[in-house]
């Protein structure tokens, strides 16, 4: 990766970043989840490259690193957004109305779910409950969270992510 | 670094002292200095609504004016009343505050901690409308609940071990490696009849005795705290409220079994949870807890978290296992089950958080007394995390046998806005529901069975008359659909069919042929899958059909959708008798649906209509509905 990036500097930390989390990973019993884990909190994403050094760096077939990170949700080959929208849809959200926060984010964003603004600022998801479910309808950006929204305060809240 | 059982005893007495106010000795606090002590909770619920702003305003103004000496506070687990969060309570006196504000805290502090005058307007009002200063012992939603499991959550700080010990932590893993075998303890446990907390209800003492007669030298420990039925959060209250009892119970197995080595899978959508127990295991290692000869004894064991990533199946047991090891969450077949050959083919015992977090008081108190909580066949208590369309949402831990109308109406105080109850729905989406005619029916293990519902791993979601009950079953198949493994095809192709005929009845293309297709489907689904998952996903149909059955008749022969959910279906209709004529919904509508004036009466052409319901929240006639009007 660093070649094609023709060397830029974060390229290059994350690189050896990730060479330290396998490094550190190596002897442990099933190393491979937990590796993902960070590579993906250094990356953002598992692109396939991130994938192909794991893969090498575990001694793994590559099949098995791709058939890890499809199988889990929580695992994105996708670069997400500055701010990762996350509306539950877990069954007390649901019965409080989540769907019609999901659609007001929908269009209000103009994108669909699971994917990207084009600025890459905001990206949007489904996702199931973040165990808030007393403040029901959850909706979280990173790791803020928002409990009891109604539709209409959906643009309100994106304004606390325009930047000044 | 605690060596032995002396220098437990010693911290513990120490720390006791230190919190008396919280156990209401006075005296003895007086003794410590300590004049007040202050809890705030600060996790899931209250934290997102703004605790944290109003513990920080808190410990300015304790900082401002030099009383750090004389006033605690304290940062707590869960309390409960989520509803009404955050909540602080202040010792003595245990004096609960609801809904804080950071605006709140100067008057809290000035006329309270300053003046001795607790502030009337923000304590916890109860069902017939009394405010109650001590909550936690008078009000309601309170006093019927039994803390077995939650016994430390929301009133010790977790991040302290050393308030853990104050309220005896760590005596129970004291207890059995001092004064009992390991067979004595595998006895206890099957004497006491707990149930695992996790959803199936297996006995735990039956579970230990397996992997404990397995001659091998390598055995694992693991715990579950995958939590994934949605809705659910006790769980994560008890990881993020007293990770401690966790940890001892874990160390209790590993010491029963004969293993040295424990994991705890936890979901990583829980990132607060991660930090407290990681945090937790880290100061249980410096203590001496975890790790080589704890106590002074030839016992070793130690302790991994294992983070998920995402995927409902790995709750399952053989799943889970196979993710620690790194592979796709994949079940696998039973037997051998995991007792002989689980994580790393080494015998495993797997237990959920809560039920973990259970046995240290069982050990501590004993069999006989555990078996006096409960009905016959489940003993103790079980937390059930109250949500949906309920007045006060939160956690409750109830002793088996309460009834649904205790929780719902007596401690949660029942349903918002004047409606109905319709059903409640546990197990999640492995459960059913249960209507209104079973609210008298004591909840336990088998009476949950029988209604065709589950305990589950305890979550209750309350609906009431705004709920379709087709929508809802189409709700749980999407989930067990979109999370099924694709492994066993009953379950890969057996859910998505469900779902496509569900999708179709709540668009009204439903023919009376598709409730039978469901059953059959859902009675063969049932037989053929491979895991639990599989197994259960056809409960929520059938218990909402079993219940329910009207509804889909509704949507199938009249295509309307009763609870005026199901937007496909639903019609919205101007009710000229009531219509003023004001014209407001036409100057509203999105698409220009509406026409009429003075003269002529409004009428929504409903080819235009894209159902955005605009109109019936704006008519000031209440004259738009889009349903039968309730008693006419
Ligand atoms: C699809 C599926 C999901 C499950 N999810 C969970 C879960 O999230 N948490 C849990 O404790 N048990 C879950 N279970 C139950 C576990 O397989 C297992 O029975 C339980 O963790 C054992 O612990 P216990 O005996 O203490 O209940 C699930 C089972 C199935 C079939
Ligand atoms: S269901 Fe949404 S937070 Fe639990």
């Amino acid at each position: 990766m660093a070649n094609e990036c023709n060397g830029c500097e974060q390229a290059l930390a994350m690189e050896k970043a990730l060479d330290e989390v396998i490094a550190r990973y190596k002897d442990t019993k099933g190393p491979l989840i937990p590796v993902l884990h960070e590579a993906q909190a250094i990356y953002g994403y598992l692109p396939f490259e991130v994938q192909l050094r794991i893969a090498e760096g575990l001694d793994l077939p590559l099949a098995d690193v791709y058939g890890v990170v499809s199988f889990y949700t929580g695992f994105t080959t996708k670069p997400k957004g500055k701010y990762r929208i996350s509306v539950c849809m877990g069954t007390a959200c649901y019965v409080k109305g989540a769907e019609a926060i999901l659609d007001k984010f929908t269009t209000t964003l103009g994108i669909n779910v699971g994917d990207c603004t084009e600025d890459g600022k905001f990206s949007l998801d489904a996702c199931r409950c973040v165990g808030a479910c007393g403040l029901a309808p959850v909706v979280m950006i990173n790791d803020d969270v928002y409990g009891n929204v109604i539709p209409e305060n959906v643009e309100n809240i994106l304004k606390n992510y325009e930047e000044a | 670094m605690i060596k032995n059982v002396e220098q437990l005893n010693f911290l513990r007495d120490k720390m006791r002292k230190e919190m008396a106010l919280r156990r209401g000795v006075e005296a003895e606090a007086a003794e410590m200095g300590g004049r007040m002590q202050i809890l705030v909770c600060g996790v899931a619920g209250c934290q997102s609504s703004g605790s944290l702003g109003v513990y920080n305003e808190l410990k300015n103004l304790i900082e401002t004016n030099k009383l750090e000496d004389e006033i605690k506070i304290i940062s707590t687990g869960c309390m409960g009343l989520c509803a009404l969060g955050p909540l602080m309570v202040v010792y003595p006196g245990r004096v609960m505050y609801t809904k804080v504000k950071p605006e709140d805290v100067a008057e809290i502090f000035q006329s309270h901690i300053m003046e001795g005058k607790p502030v009337e307007r923000l304590f916890a009002v109860d069902n017939d409308g009394t405010k109650i200063a001590d909550a936690l012992g008078q009000h309601s939603f309170y006093t019927k609940q039994l803390k077995i499991a939650l016994k430390n959550c929301g009133t010790i700080d977790p991040y302290s071990i050393e308030e853990y010990i104050g309220v005896d932590g760590y005596q129970a893993l004291a207890k059995v490696l001092k004064e009992m075998d390991p067979e004595d303890v595998v006895d206890t446990m099957k004497e006491s009849n707990l149930r695992g907390r996790g959803g199936a209800g297996f006995p735990t003492g039956m579970k230990w005795a397996f992997a404990a007669s397995q001659q091998k030298r390598q055995k694992y420990v693991c715990c579950n705290a995958d939590e994934g039925d949605p809705g659910a959060f006790m769980d994560r209250s008890v990881l993020e409220g007293d990770p401690h009892s966790v940890i001892e119970a874990m160390a209790i197995a590993g010491y029963a079994i004969g293993s040295n080595q424990g994991y705890v899978y936890v979901r990583a959508e829980y990132p607060v949870a991660v930090k407290t127990l990681k945090a937790a295991i880290q100061q249980a290692k410096e203590y001496g807890f975890l790790g080589q000869n704890i106590l002074g004894t030839d016992f070793s064991f130690d302790l991994e978290v294992r983070l998920g990533a995402g995927a409902f199946v790995c709750g399952e047991e053989t799943a889970l296992m196979t993710s620690i090891e790194g592979h796709r969450g994949e079940p696998k077949p039973r037997p051998p089950f995991p007792a002989v050959k689980g994580l790393f083919g080494e015998p495993t015992i797997l237990n959920n958080v809560e039920t973990y977090a259970t046995i240290p008081r069982i050990i501590l108190n004993g069999a006989e007394w555990f078996n006096s909580i409960g009905t016959e066949k489940s003993k103790g208590t079980k937390v059930f995390a109250v949500g949906g369309k309920i007045e006060r949402t939160g956690l409750v831990e109830v002793p088996m046998g309460t009834t649904l109308r205790e929780i719902v109406f007596d401690m949660c105080g029942g349903i918002p806005n004047g409606k109905e109850f319709k059903a409640a729905q546990t197990g999640g989406p492995s459960g059913g529901c249960i209507p209104a005619e079973a609210l008298d029916t004591p909840i336990d293990y088998d009476n949950l069975i029988a209604l065709g519902s589950m305990m589950g791993s305890g979550g209750l979601i309350v609906m009431d008359e705004d709920t379709c009950m087709v929508d809802l079953a189409r709700f749980f198949l999407d989930f067990t659909f979109d999370e099924s493994c694709g492994k066993c095809s009953p379950c890969r192709l057996g859910t998505k069919r469900m779902y496509e005929i569900l999708e179709k009845i709540t668009q009204g293309k439903g023919e009376l042929e598709d409730i039978e297709k469901l059953e059959v489907l859902a009675r063969n689904i049932k037989n053929s899958a491979l895991c639990g998952l599989g197994q259960t996903a056809p409960n929520p149909i059938l218990s909402t059909l079993r219940y329910f059955k009207d509804e889909y008749m509704a949507h199938v022969v009249d295509k309307t959708c009763p609870a005026g959910v199901c937007k496909s279906i639903i019609k919205f209709k101007i009710d000229n008798e009531l219509c003023r004529s004001c014209g407001i919904c036409k100057k509203h509508c999105p698409v220009g649906a509406i026409s009429g004036d003075k003269q002529n009466p409004y009428i929504i052409d409903q080819d235009k209509c894209i159902k955005c319901g605009v109109c019936a929240q704006k008519c000031p006639f209440n004259s738009i509905l889009h349903r039968e009007r309730k008693g006419v």
